[in-house]
């Protein structure tokens, strides 16, 4: 098998076998201030376009038995500014807009005399921790029925009463599991947890699960993803 | 595998001297590629850990150890988070790239640990931590060797095999109950960077120790002076 050659030959093809690993050194572009933002952002793009093609829409999120619910007292209570945004429950309406057949505002009565679904369920953080709660209300895909929502539409967004704001791809939004949610622990929601209605949704993570919800809106185009999205975590984050 | 080996002889000496291409183009790439993402998933996820530095309960919360930011990438948990979720990409199509070529080129065998290497792991044990003698050399990697980057790359499909439990809980929910449920997968996930890190730092020593001839095999892929002899 041996051939022969020289130490200078030797070299020359050393030399050539070297600058065949150049394309190694395209990663320190992540180095370069400049471009490392822009190349996370198409990263992080490509992840969330990952996401959405790994969602199966009929897969369920696990459920869980009595026992293994986290104790109503030793769940979380997270929220970006207030615990308690004071909303005043008399007034309080659902506010609808965009491609729907009937905006308008909807009383909590209205939202409750759809079918009522309870479900036991994981709500994972993005920080890392989980907790596993019992969540009551309505399907967020009755709902958008009874609004006459464009079902080509491709987003639902809602606004929250402490300013917080939030977005789903209809995909999710019309999963099974996907709740508009008035009840945990088989009780109203607690100001604290979003009353009167929130987000429930056992697909995503913690931070699209919106409290106080004040509007909603369905759209063909995404306008602001999410608080925490805006601030560079990912828009999809489907679990 | 026949062994590609050239004959050199010095211009200036004349001295005649070995060399073997051991390191095809595409492990040398997979290499280095994957050296610098497992380095950012390493830091990043360290990053990431930081956010909640335990595996129990949230409330009350028990911290496991508060990991120093030096030792981190990415500065806050969403920065990590694009670190992490970009090059989790590349250490996968790395691995997967790897994988490929060294089964469809019959590579493999040369890292391979199987069962007929078993026998020699114990004389190696003992040269390397015991002052025993050494054992001859016949091939480019020596059966502790061959265990080593075996486990190596076991643990890097682990390491991927838990992230996605980790990351995609409900979509991967049969690979978090396989690993015992969502908590214990990111246990997993964090014991595995750990045991990854363990092989890296014993492979660093032994570059070290194994000298520059070896160190330049696996960029350019020719060993000058190879311990064994070519067929």
């Amino acid at each position: 098998m041996s051939s022969r050659t020289d130490s200078r030959k030797f070299k020359a093809i050393s030399r050539r076998e070297l600058l065949k690993l150049a394309p190694v050194v395209a990663l320190g572009a992540f180095a370069i201030p400049r471009l490392q933002k822009p190349l996370l952002k198409t990263g992080l793009g490509f992840s969330d376009w990952a996401s959405a093609r790994l969602f199966r829409s009929g897969h369920l999120a696990p459920t869980f038995a009595e026992s293994d619910l986290t104790p109503f007292d030793k769940y979380p209570i997270n929220d970006y500014d207030v615990d308690d945004p004071q909303v005043d429950f008399d007034k309080w309406t659902l506010t609808v807009t965009g491609e729907v057949q009937k905006p308008g505002d909807y009383t909590l009565a209205q939202i409750q005399a759809l079918p009522k679904f309870t479900q036991n369920t994981r709500h994972v953080c993005v920080e890392g921790w989980d907790v596993i709660g019992r969540f009551g209300g309505v399907r967020l895909s009755d709902f958008l029925r009874m609004i006459g929502a464009d079902p080509t539409a491709r987003f639902v967004t809602v606004e929250c009463a402490d300013d917080y704001y939030e977005s789903l791809d209809m995909i999710t939004a019309v999963h099974p599991q996907s709740l508009l949610c008035y009840e945990m622990y088989g009780r109203p929601l607690t100001r604290e947890h979003g009353a009167p209605l929130r987000l429930s949704i056992p697909t995503k993570i913690g931070y699209k699960q919106a409290k106080y919800l004040t509007d909603l809106k369905v759209s063909h185009v995404l306008g602001k993803a999410g608080y925490w999205e805006d601030q560079g975590y990912s828009e999809f984050y489907g679990l | 595998m026949a062994t590609r080996a050239i004959a050199i002889e010095d211009v200036k000496t004349g001295e005649a001297t070995e060399a073997v291409y051991e390191h095809p183009l595409v492990v040398r790439l997979c290499h280095w590629v994957n050296a610098v993402a497992l380095f950012v998933m390493v830091g990043s996820g360290l990053q990431i850990f930081r956010a909640f530095p335990s595996f129990g309960a949230k409330i009350p919360q028990k911290d496991l150890l508060n990991w120093p930011r030096a030792f981190a990438l990415g500065g806050w948990l969403g920065g990590a988070l694009q670190w992490h979720l970009t090059f989790m990409w590349i250490y996968i199509a790395t691995g997967l790239l790897y994988i490929g070529y060294q089964i469809f080129s019959g590579n493999y065998q040369q890292v391979l640990f199987v069962r007929r290497d078993l026998p020699g792991v114990w004389p190696m044990v003992r040269h390397y931590f015991l002052f025993g003698p050494k054992p001859p050399t016949r091939e480019a990697y020596n059966p502790l060797q061959k265990h080593a980057y075996t486990s190596a790359i076991a643990l890097g499909a682990l390491s991927v095999l838990t992230g996605f439990a980790v990351w995609k809980p409900v979509q991967f929910s049969w690979l978090a109950w396989m690993m015992g449920g969502f908590h214990w997968a990111r246990l997993w996930h964090f014991l595995i960077m750990w045991a990854m890190l363990a092989f890296v730092f014993g492979h660093l020593v032994m570059v070290v120790l194994h000298g520059w001839n070896n160190f330049v095999s696996m960029l350019t892929g020719w060993k000058k002076d190879p311990e064994y002899r070519s067929e």
